[in-house]
């Protein structure tokens, strides 16, 4: 039979889920009626989650394109509950559904205060990572290493749709079927952003997706924009770290040297465990990409990493230190020796693929010296085991464009030759003239960043506090007074 | 008959370098003799006579002639003197084997050791009493001879304290050279070059007042502290700018056929081409006396023939019998005790020169040829060419098929280009990074202002 309440619904006239259907259709035409409507929908959330009668079929009343905002509410109120199964599987099916035919503008406008949602579901990957460390460090040094969000409690007013998403990827990676969610998270993705200079909340769930459902290339599709705002630092951490696994999927290490250097070098109190997993692929890739190893970390990286991230990583800068040597066996060694540490991190396979290049490095350097060389000198200058093998490495290395030779199998020998760009082409020509064009538009950027912060007050309240300790006498006023404490 | 070796351009293939056409002002090679060390030892006096006689003889090898021939004129020069404990020292090498004549003395060493105590009595009243009296210049002469009484024993560092205790006293600048004299003595019988340094420099601080005697001996003691520094270059400098009027002035430390080996080379292995030519005199290739470049240094060469004949071999690209000659030395020189220790640096560098002076000229060069005028196998010469041009001395590339190593000049056009796109890309990537970093720094700001308040 009936419930009371749902007499008293029905006695009142019509039901509030109802009259707020109503409310969606009449009111998703204009951006006047949709700040109208969003307000209803605002005031209206206590009551749709008492609500017991709404069901996932009360939504086919509405169409997902034209009521979008709408849409949303309903979804995200019908959805944050725990659900088994069969019904997780007709959730993700419906949000798919919703993110692909779903209207951009719309959803962009519906916000709301996102915290715990968000912190949960980062440290779902790294947990492997932290707990390894957890393992090797005593007590006391563990507290260096903070696993995401501990205390860092930030309020910030995230989009509905974002925490819709990634309760979405959830259930996704809940019914271990991640290849589901990669087209609908790369659309959100696309629709959720404001600029393409952006990074929004859901890049990195979006790559976290692609990688555990294989999908590089869909994933490689987002990270070739140029990300140059970032609102929440987690974010962009994982951003980069899920990015440059991606890039390692797809062989090219430039790019993913980049995302992980970005990591490696972000300011930071205190070593987190994204950066000390980010560093360790660093420096193996460093090594397969331009053979070249140094412990000490770049410059601009922070006190913090450039003290700690070592002491983490001993395996791997033992590995970069031997590599600089050259000399195979011993680098096979030193692997051997630490296969256990590599496996638990999951770089295993990474650093095979580092030790392979080393070959290729010592083939680089015979180019300087050699003008031809016999298959059999070559292998037993590298160290491999025949001329065959000495032949498949050359023929890798002219296919991958890294020298230029001519193997004459009769002969047995290589002829190195020199690189034939003339840099005479129209080609050529061109892509100087873009790298021209993109390094003026970069300099823009940097002037105008520069500008933009140096009328920012709480910028120049700090300089002014600390005017102070910097006697720059009368002539310098770089901080107008009023920002001196 | 003019000599033309640059004839050879960048047109023609290949050339034997060397070694082709005989001239008749070329001497046969002269292959080093086992030493004379009488005569050797003639050139010096003093302290320094012994000490390199007891250098031969611990490092002649095998060769027992040679060793007991040195104990014996070492046993006769150390009676001369009064160090004791060197008398002692060499009776236990000799060992009996010279016979009665070369045997331990006791008496000797008795009747010496007194004289040294009643002297040292002696000497110490003196001083307490020029002391007490407050005579500048006594109590520096006492001091001096303490000085010289105890090198005379082989006391080297307590020598050493009296003659720099003398500093205080001298009212001359005379008194000061007197001084740094004793002092870079000492310091080079003790092996303490820094010490030698430092008592030149000082030394030379008044050069006005420096006869040419001094002077040539100061550059001497800097030429050798520079040597035994290995500072190759420095030490050439030095001993070319001594002047021949040194003669045997200075034997008490080195003789002035060392000032013509050191020098030579030591020039030999660090001078680039002109500057070898400027100091090194090459009037012995041409007909036409060309113009003596340095007249001081040939004299010096007069005396040790080989060394100049090498020169002049190294300089006119005959490289095989340069080689030669060095090899010849080797012996000899590996028995000097300032060399003993560069010999092998500074063949090895003189070798390397060699070689990459060899292959300038040519586009192309024939490595079995090169490596018979080197005197080495083609796969030995291949390694010591990889070796060069790793280290970016020489350019070129070996083709280890046909067994020639071409020269190979960098396109400076492609590698501007290249450099351009790369620091593009940098640029790209580093500006990139810095903003991203600003942004996440500017994030934290807001961040934290947002929590305080």
């Amino acid at each position: 039979g009936l419930c009371s309440s749902e007499i008293s619904k029905t006695i009142g006239g019509m039901s509030s889920t109802e009259n707020l259907i109503t409310s969606i259709q009449g009111l998703s035409a204009s951006s006047g009626d949709l700040s109208a409507l969003h307000r209803i929908l605002k005031g209206a959330e206590e009551t749709l989650r008492a609500d017991s009668d709404l069901e996932l079929s009360t939504l086919e009343e509405l169409d997902a394109s034209k009521h979008s905002l709408g849409y949303l509410y309903l979804l995200d109120v019908l959805t944050c509950g725990p659900m088994s199964n069969e019904k997780a599987l007709d959730v993700v099916l419906l949000i798919s559904r919703f993110i692909s035919s779903c209207d951009a503008e719309q959803i962009r406008i519906a916000s709301d205060k996102s915290t715990a949602s968000a912190k949960r579901t980062t440290t779902v990957l790294i947990d492997a990572a932290a707990a390894a460390d957890a393992e090797t460090c005593g007590n006391q040094t563990n507290r260096t290493i903070i696993s995401w969000g501990d205390d860092d409690e930030c309020y910030c007013f995230g989009l509905v749709v974002v925490s819709l998403c990634k309760r979405f990827k959830d259930r996704v990676l809940e019914l271990e079927d991640p290849l589901r969610g990669v087209a609908p998270l790369l659309s959100a993705v696309r629709k959720v952003q404001v600029s393409s200079k952006r990074l929004t909340a859901l890049h990195p769930d979006c790559l976290q997706l692609c990688l555990l459902a294989k999908c590089y290339k869909a994933g490689f599709s987002i990270l070739s924009d140029d990300i140059l705002e970032v609102d929440q630092p987690r974010d962009f951490y994982l951003y980069c770290y899920y990015g440059g696994m991606i890039c390692i999927g797809q062989k090219k290490f430039q790019k993913a040297l980049e995302l992980l250097y970005n990591v490696v070098t972000a300011p930071m109190h205190s070593v987190n465990a994204i950066a000390l997993e980010a560093y360790k692929k660093y420096i193996l890739v460093t090594l397969i990409h331009s053979g070249q190893f140094s412990v000490s970390l770049p410059k601009c990286a922070s006190t913090a990493a450039q003290r700690h991230l070592k002491t983490w990583s001993l395996p791997y800068t033992e590995v970069g230190n031997c590599y600089n040597e050259g000399k195979i066996s011993e680098l096979q060694a030193v692997v051997v020796a630490h296969s256990s540490d590599f496996e638990k991190d999951n770089n295993l396979g990474l650093v095979k693929q580092a030790v392979s290049s080393l070959y290729k490095r010592n083939i680089l350097r015979l180019t300087q010296k050699y003008l031809t060389l016999s298959l059999q000198d070559i292998a037993n200058m590298v160290q491999l085991a025949n001329a065959k093998e000495a032949e498949m490495h050359v023929l890798q290395m002219i296919q991958d464009g890294q020298i230029h030779a001519l193997i004459n199998q009769k002969d047995g020998m290589v002829r190195f030759l020199e690189d034939p760009e003339q840099y005479k082409t129209s080609e050529m020509i061109e892509v100087m003239d873009s790298v021209i064009q993109r390094t003026i538009g970069l300099s823009k950027n940097l002037i105008a960043m520069d500008e933009s912060l140096s009328c920012d007050p709480l910028y120049l309240g700090k300089v002014g506090r600390e005017r102070q300790r910097y006697d720059f006498g009368e002539d310098f006023d770089t901080v107008p007074q009023k920002f001196s404490m | 008959m003019e000599r033309d070796e640059e004839s050879s351009g960048p047109m023609m293939e290949m050339c034997t370098n060397g070694g082709g056409e005989e001239t008749s002002n070329r001497r046969p090679i002269i292959s080093g003799e086992p030493l004379d060390i009488e005569a050797y030892a003639s050139l010096y006096k003093g302290r320094t006579k012994i000490m390199r006689l007891l250098f031969i003889a611990s490092h002649c090898g095998g060769n027992q002639t040679m060793q007991l021939e040195a104990l014996r004129m070492a046993y006769d020069e150390i009676k001369k003197g009064e160090n004791t404990q060197l008398f002692r020292d060499v009776v236990n090498r000799i060992n009996g084997r010279l016979g009665d004549k070369y045997k331990m003395d006791s008496a000797w060493c008795e009747s010496v050791d007194r004289r040294a105590e009643q002297k040292k009595g002696r000497l110490e009243n003196e001083l307490s009493s020029y002391r007490t009296n407050l005579i500048k210049e006594s109590i520096r002469m006492g001091h001096n001879d303490f000085g010289d009484f105890y090198y005379a024993c082989g006391l080297l560092s307590d020598a050493f304290k009296n003659y720099v205790r003398t500093r205080d006293y001298c009212t001359t600048a005379k008194h000061i050279i007197h001084m740094c004299m004793n002092a870079i003595l000492v310091s080079i019988e003790m092996g303490q070059f820094t010490h030698v340094s430092s008592y030149v420099n000082k030394a030379e601080q008044n050069p006005e007042t420096l006869d040419p005697f001094v002077a040539a001996k100061l550059r001497c003691a800097s030429g050798l502290a520079h040597l035994e520094l290995k500072k190759y270059k420095l030490a050439a400098r030095k001993f070319l700018d001594v002047s021949p009027e040194l003669g045997n002035s200075y034997n008490e430390v080195i003789a002035p056929q060392d000032v013509a080996t050191y020098g030579g080379l030591c020039a030999l292995a660090s001078f680039d081409r002109s500057e070898l030519k400027a100091f090194i005199p090459l009037r012995f290739f041409s007909l036409v006396a060309k113009v003596i470049d340095n007249i001081n240094f040939r004299d010096f060469l007069e005396l040790v023939p080989e060394v100049r004949e090498l020169i002049n071999d190294f300089y006119s690209s005959r490289y095989a019998s340069c080689l030669e000659y060095l090899g010849s030395l080797r012996a000899n020189l590996l028995l000097d005790i300032h060399l003993h220790d560069h010999v092998d640096t500074l063949y090895d560098q003189i070798r390397k020169k060699a070689l990459i002076q060899y292959t300038l000229p040519f586009v192309s060069v024939d490595l079995s040829r090169m490596a018979d005028a080197f005197k080495t196998s083609v796969s030995g010469l291949e390694k010591e060419l990889e070796a060069l041009i790793t280290d970016n001395q020489i350019q070129a590339r070996i083709d280890s098929h046909n067994k020639i190593l071409y020269a190979r000049h960098a396109d400076q056009r492609n590698a501007t280009f290249q450099k351009v796109l790369q620091m593009g890309n940098e640029f790209d990537r580093d500006v990139r990074s810095m903003m991203l970093r600003a942004n996440l720094l500017k994030h934290e700001y807001h961040a934290r202002a947002g929590r305080n308040h």
